[in-house]
């Protein structure tokens, strides 16, 4: 094993949790300060990835489809949320978790009623193919080197806001004591609206960004949302940091230990059964570490502890 | 769909009653397949193939209920009960995966009824599992991915890199691969189902010794990794069943598939008067071009209609050789029946290539020509 080929392996982890943090930093929020479990948050990353599909269709422009899929999610979002949400804040998880699950099965066969059954294309464009060659004799993808960078600028960017802004001082503050807040005269409601929109438009980006390699279909969001979750309890509900490094560790768990685990096995028991209890272990690496987080730090790396 | 149904029925009653006393009995259908979810455009691929040649035979007294199993084998044994008690079906048909054939086919082919593959072929069904009353007008799950193996062989490559989802279509389909290919496997690796992300298998297919690729990843697992892959810069000749490049799919994928050579039991290009009526008449209906699950579905409908021909469900024994027999015009060209109820037909390799501006198949060569399966000497029956 070259060290090319272990870099690469860490790079694609990388590239891996930063998507999935895209995904996280939303639900985080929305779950951290609005108490509320959004499963359709999956409709959202597709409905990104579907508006991206149809204007880079149409335009032939890989940018005003990214910008599109950020507005189609935003304002998809801030739908839900006026229509559907708003009444669930008062109500019982499962109430919650009952009424965003519907709101799944409306947008995929809306979304099928709309675009047919069948995948859509959507790729890279040209400036963004083929490989380039990195420090250390790497050869990595191009387009995957733009979405690790572009993730980072997101992070830090979400990082300043909630930091340095007056919304971001609202968002703490509403996760503290939303009473509170609300009795020092800031209309929470619109700031509800606001955390929502801004969370899929992420979800939005996230989805065009990915189904650009990946495929653009009815029920592409649901995988990922699963993993969003397993990144959000490890790294803490409503925290950003804690949504970064979870993802990070998430990916880098899920790559590598695929990569890994079957090759290591190898030393212990013949080749074909080494990779097929390694293909087993692989996949359910991530809730292992999810367990062993949770035993060591109950409320996940960077949560507030009750 | 349920006032289409009506109509139909109305149709028939209506019928019955102007042509006094020569009333034939009506044939019921269940087609139970999967119309939502992930992977919709198979089932409605098949369905909308099937009603094809069930419009084009003019006949009214085949009435087809159609229901969406959700791609879930619960859903779809409750549709089976439903169907069977309730609608009082002769025939079943429809289901797209394995596992939820298995869930199926055996209860309904146990209570007499008569069941038709348009697509899942498990292995369990072909060999110690076969049934009298079912029959497959697809494949056996291995069969692509036999005469991909085969295909290898005259390509002359002589190492390949294989990989296939980790459940049990995946490993059935490494295993056809190898049961015909003659060369080294330099690497075998078995990916999460639904994994839309292969950037890391990737980077061990580039630092691999290998001369090929074979790969089964149906349906989105396919279009992300053949992305994935011709992004990455890697240039080792990839190929892989007609699941990952069926017509539904290939748009998805665009330039990165051209030239991937696959195998089929069925392309628009097979030369012969059946086919070419129905690619044409299939693109008139519904507006784009059939997959070969369209082509199934159709093929599946006419071995129904020309068993009905001879002899009536009620006659179970006489149907059941008028199955057998399948003397319908396939779209394959000739259609045989093995001893176990599944194809021996001919096996392509074909090309992705672009026409005008959509992405098509065209036929290479022949990877097999009368293939039969692995598990045929294992049924009794």
């Amino acid at each position: 094993m070259s060290f090319a080929l272990i870099a690469e392996q860490i790079l694609n982890g990388v590239q891996f949790g930063i998507m999935l943090f895209l995904m996280a930093a939303g639900l985080t929020l929305i779950f951290g300060v609005m108490g509320l479990i959004n499963l359709a948050h999956g409709s959202l990353f597709m409905v990104g990835a579907f508006a991206a599909a149809a204007v880079a269709g149409a335009t032939g422009s890989f940018l005003l489809a990214l910008l599109a899929a950020l507005t189609a999610a935003a304002i998809a979002g801030a739908l839900v949320e006026l229509v559907v949400i708003r009444r669930l804040y008062g109500k019982d998880h499962l109430d919650q978790v009952l009424a965003t699950f519907a709101l799944i099965l409306i947008f995929s066969e809306g979304t099928r009623w709309l675009f047919g059954s069948f995948p859509l294309y959507l790729s890279i464009p040209s400036y963004l193919s083929g490989p380039i060659s990195l420090p250390g004799g790497i050869e990595y993808s191009l387009y995957r080197t733009a979405l690790i960078a572009a993730g980072l600028v997101i992070a830090l960017g979400l990082g300043l806001m909630i930091t340095r802004t007056r919304i971001g001082v609202q968002v703490r503050a509403g996760e503290n004591d939303r009473e509170m807040i609300a009795a020092l005269g800031i209309d929470i409601s619109k700031l509800y609206t606001l955390i929502f929109a801004l969370g899929a438009a992420l979800a939005g980006l996230a989805g065009a960004l990915v189904g650009a390699i990946q495929s653009v279909q009815v029920g592409m969001g649901e995988p990922v949302l699963i993993l969003a979750f397993v990144v959000i309890v490890i790294g803490g509900i409503g925290s950003i940091k804690g949504a970064l490094i979870g993802s990070i560790l998430v990916g880098l768990t899920d790559t590598l230990g695929s990569v890994f685990l079957p090759q290591a096995l190898r030393l212990v028991m013949d080749a074909s059964s080494a990779t097929a209890v390694g293909s087993s272990i692989a996949s359910m690496a991530i809730y292992i570490l999810m367990g062993v987080v949770l035993i060591w730090r109950p409320t996940g790396l960077f949560g507030a502890r009750f | 769909m349920k006032f289409r149904i009506l109509n139909v029925a109305t149709a028939a009653i209506a019928a019955m009653c102007t042509v006094a006393g020569v009333a034939f009995a009506d044939t019921k259908v269940g087609m139970i397949t999967t119309l939502s979810g992930g992977g919709a455009g198979l089932g409605i691929d098949v369905r909308d193939g099937f009603m094809l040649a069930i419009k084009q035979s003019g006949r009214s007294d085949i009435e087809v209920v159609v229901a969406d199993d959700q791609r879930k084998p619960d859903v779809a044994v409750q549709l089976a009960d439903k169907m069977i008690q309730s609608e009082k079906v002769d025939v079943l048909t429809g289901i797209i995966w394995s596992n939820l054939a298995m869930a199926v086919v055996p209860s309904v082919t146990a209570q007499g009824k008569f069941y038709i593959s348009p697509n899942a072929g498990p292995s369990a069904l072909a060999g110690k599992g076969c049934h009298p009353n079912y029959f497959n007008a697809a494949w056996q799950n291995d069969n692509l991915h036999e005469a991909a193996g085969a295909y290898a062989n005259s390509a002359g490559y002589t190492n390949s890199f294989i990989l296939a989802p980790n459940y049990p279509a995946g490993k059935d389909s490494l295993t056809g691969y190898k049961r015909f290919f003659e060369g080294g496997i330099a690497s075998e690796l078995y990916t999460k189902l639904g994994q839309t992300d292969y950037a890391a298998e990737i980077a061990q297919i580039r630092a691999s010794e290998a001369d090929s690729v074979f790969f089964f990843l149906p349906g989105g697992m396919g279009i992300a990794f053949l992305k994935q892959y011709s992004d990455s810069g890697v240039d080792i000749p990839v190929i892989g069943p007609a699941f990952s490049f069926d017509q539904g799919i290939l748009q998805a994928v665009g330039e990165a598939a051209l030239g991937v050579v696959n195998t089929s039991q069925w392309s628009k290009d097979i030369d012969n008067p059946t086919n070419a009526a129905f690619v044409e008449s299939f693109q008139a209906e519904y507006g784009r071009l059939p997959s070969l699950y369209a082509s199934q579905g159709f093929d599946a409908a006419n071995l129904l209609i020309s068993a009905l021909d001879k002899a009536e469900v009620g006659d179970a024994d006489a149907f059941r050789d008028a199955l057998k027999a399948a003397e319908f015009d396939s779209t394959r060209g000739d259609f045989e029946f093995g001893d176990n109820h599944h194809p021996i037909q001919t096996i392509y390799a074909r090309e992705v290539i672009k026409e005008g501006d959509i992405f098509t198949n065209k036929i290479i060569g022949i990877a097999f020509e009368n293939h039969s399966d692995a598990y045929a000497p294992e049924c009794e029956m």
